[in-house]
């Protein structure tokens, strides 16, 4: 197996600057990373592939990206006004494969909430779908599988 | 009407309901809860699927009668059983996960073996059980089970009233909630679960809650165009809840969505107009793009059924009891059987738009929820109270108790059954 250390170093560095603005809530500069066409998705079942016709926790195009973040931001929903800061850490990249300037790459992940019952976690693996942008990419796909969102989670009032 | 009533001088659960208050001790004693198991979810009729989570012979979907796992099952002549998920031998579970196919129930443990109708089959070397255990008595234990419009209840107690009788004045409105699926059957698309850190009671009162939409969800309202938006503005309108009886009610918030087969040459509302425009790209007669279009958001109304289901709008809501301070909900997305494509994924995405545990309206209820069970604890003595709309009550068509749109009718509709049920002496049960 040939690895290509610079397209998983590339890949790795623009995956921490998104998670990083998540953390530190830059939300606008988080939407400029997305192709229009781009949909972030939060499967309900893990094995499920065709989002499109299945129930899924979030299922978001561009337009629901944008109003999902006026809705962390407005201070009008009452679930996000205690919301305190977030920490994600992510490991284990690996590139699925690279086929004409599209990468689909997997990683792990794991989300800390500062909750006030307590730290809260969960852990998921997310993949991406990146498409070559200039030197960087666009997000074109981001499906987040967290574990137990077919069994039971809390609220959640941030972007996985 | 003020008048502090001091818990010292009631002396069972049962008191702890008056007409307009109950006390808070409701939420958070666990000797209550536990009553509740026996005297509520033992004995009343319990939801625990509609018939489309089951479509084939072999399909099965676990939960719950109170605590106690069940299995819900389809069998080979496509007849329905519920039984207790627990083997007859030392009382494993027999089947797990949420819901899958499957041709028989098999212990994990000691490998007894169990039809779909529960029926024991096979047990490994079974000589050692010669003429001191007869196969027929050991099936798995069956749970009287019955159907009303796909939905289908259990109850542990052998001599309730039929269903249809439990469910009586709440009937009109099952059948109007299931027009939603434009002309087609109702179809489950797959369920939403999430716990939140409070007494099932506060998630059984939101769902007649109108009083709390336009604040907790003011976040949702800002997310939909202008005439949605108008729609949702339903507390001055004409809406009304009715005790139904039996602890149930309904919550009329839209009155114009309450037959969702009427009315069908109305303008289609904007947010729409993409779906409407795909239908009849895709050849639908006009008449059935109007019937889909207008069944796609939802019935206008919030049917509750007591103790754990709701007909809310567009979906199921059932809620599981976990603990004294914890709940499990379940948001069951619906659409229709053989409908158009566009149509049930739609209905999908609004579900995911407002329920769920990244919806825009759920994590404001749940938030809200938390707060009344963290908040309800203070105070040595203390009631919550359910008086409003009290002093403006009327007579509805059918002969019931009405309150505004926002009155807590439906809650004290709930909460007099549940004082009924919590009076009664508990019953043994064999088996």
């Amino acid at each position: 197996m040939k690895l290509d250390t610079q397209l998983l170093a590339d890949v790795t560095a623009f995956l921490s600057i998104e998670a990083d603005m998540l953390d530190n809530k830059e939300y606008q500069q988080w939407l400029d990373l997305w192709l229009e066409s781009g949909l972030y998705i939060v499967p309900v079942e893990h094995t499920a592939t065709d989002y499109t016709n299945t129930l899924n926790v979030a299922y978001d195009n561009e337009e629901m990206r944008r109003l999902r973040i006026e809705r962390l931001t407005s201070g009008e929903a009452v679930s996000t006004q205690m919301t305190e800061k977030t920490v994600r850490t992510l490991s284990r990249f690996r590139i699925l494969d690279d086929i004409d300037g599209v990468v689909r790459v997997r990683c792990a992940y794991c989300l800390y909430e500062n909750n006030k019952n307590g730290i809260r976690t969960y852990p998921a693996n997310i993949q991406f779908k990146l498409v070559s942008d200039g030197g960087s990419f666009k997000i074109a796909e981001k499906v987040v599988k967290v574990m137990k969102s077919s069994q039971h989670l809390t609220t959640v009032s941030y972007l996985f | 009407m003020t008048k502090d009533i001091k818990i010292k001088n009631l002396n069972s659960a049962a008191d702890l309901v008056l007409e307009d208050r109950v006390h808070k001790s409701l939420y958070s004693d666990n000797n209550i809860f536990e009553e509740e198991l026996d005297k509520v979810f033992n004995n009343t009729w319990v939801w625990l699927a509609h018939e489309s989570e089951l479509p084939e012979a072999g399909s099965y979907k676990t939960a719950k009668i109170g605590r106690q796992p069940v299995i819900a099952v389809r069998d080979r002549k496509k007849n329905i059983h519920v039984m207790l998920n627990r083997c007859r031998h030392r009382g494993a579970t027999v089947c797990e996960g949420k819901s899958g196919k499957t041709k028989a129930f098999t212990c994990p443990y000691h490998g007894w073996g169990y039809g779909l109708d529960g029926s024991l089959r096979a047990l490994p070397k079974p000589e050692e059980y010669e003429n001191i255990l007869d196969k027929a008595e050991f099936g798995l234990i069956k749970v009287r089970t019955e159907s009303y419009q796909g939905m289908i209840f259990a109850t542990l107690k052998e001599d309730l009233e039929p269903l249809n009788e439990f469910l009586g004045g709440a009937k009109k409105w099952i059948d109007l909630f299931m027009k939603q699926g434009g002309g087609y059957p109702i179809k489950a698309l797959g369920d939403h679960r999430f716990r939140f850190p409070g007494n099932w009671k506060i998630q059984l009162e939101n769902t007649t809650d109108a009083y709390h939409f336009p604040i907790v969800h003011k976040s949702f309202i800002s997310s939909v165009d202008e005439e949605a938006a108008e729609v949702f503005d339903f507390l001055d309108g004409e809406g009304f809840v009715e005790d139904l009886g039996n602890g149930h009610s309904v919550m009329v918030m839209i009155p114009e969505l309450v037959d969702l087969e009427a009315n069908l040459e109305e303008p289609i509302p904007e947010r729409f107009a993409d779906l409407a425009k795909q239908l009849s790209e895709e050849g639908h007669p006009d008449e059935e793009v109007r019937r889909l279009v207008r069944a796609v958001g939802g019935s206008g109304f919030n049917l509750n059924l007591f103790p754990n289901i709701a007909c809310s709008m567009a979906f199921f809501r059932n809620l599981v009891p976990i603990s004294v301070n914890e709940t499990e909900i379940h948001h069951v997305a619906l659409g229709g059987e053989g409908a158009p494509e566009a149509f049930n994924q739609k209905r999908m995405r609004l579900h995911e738009h407002f329920q769920g545990p990244m919806g825009f309206g759920t994590p404001d209820d749940g938030e809200a929820w938390e707060r009344v069970q963290a908040g309800s604890i203070a105070g040595t003595d203390g009631w919550i109270m359910v008086n409003r709309g009290m002093s403006k009550l009327s007579t509805s068509e059918d002969g019931n108790v009405k309150g505004a749109v926002c009155s807590e009718t439906g809650m004290r509709a709930a909460y007099q059954k549940y004082k009924q049920l919590m009076s009664k002496q508990s019953e043994q049960k064999g088996a």
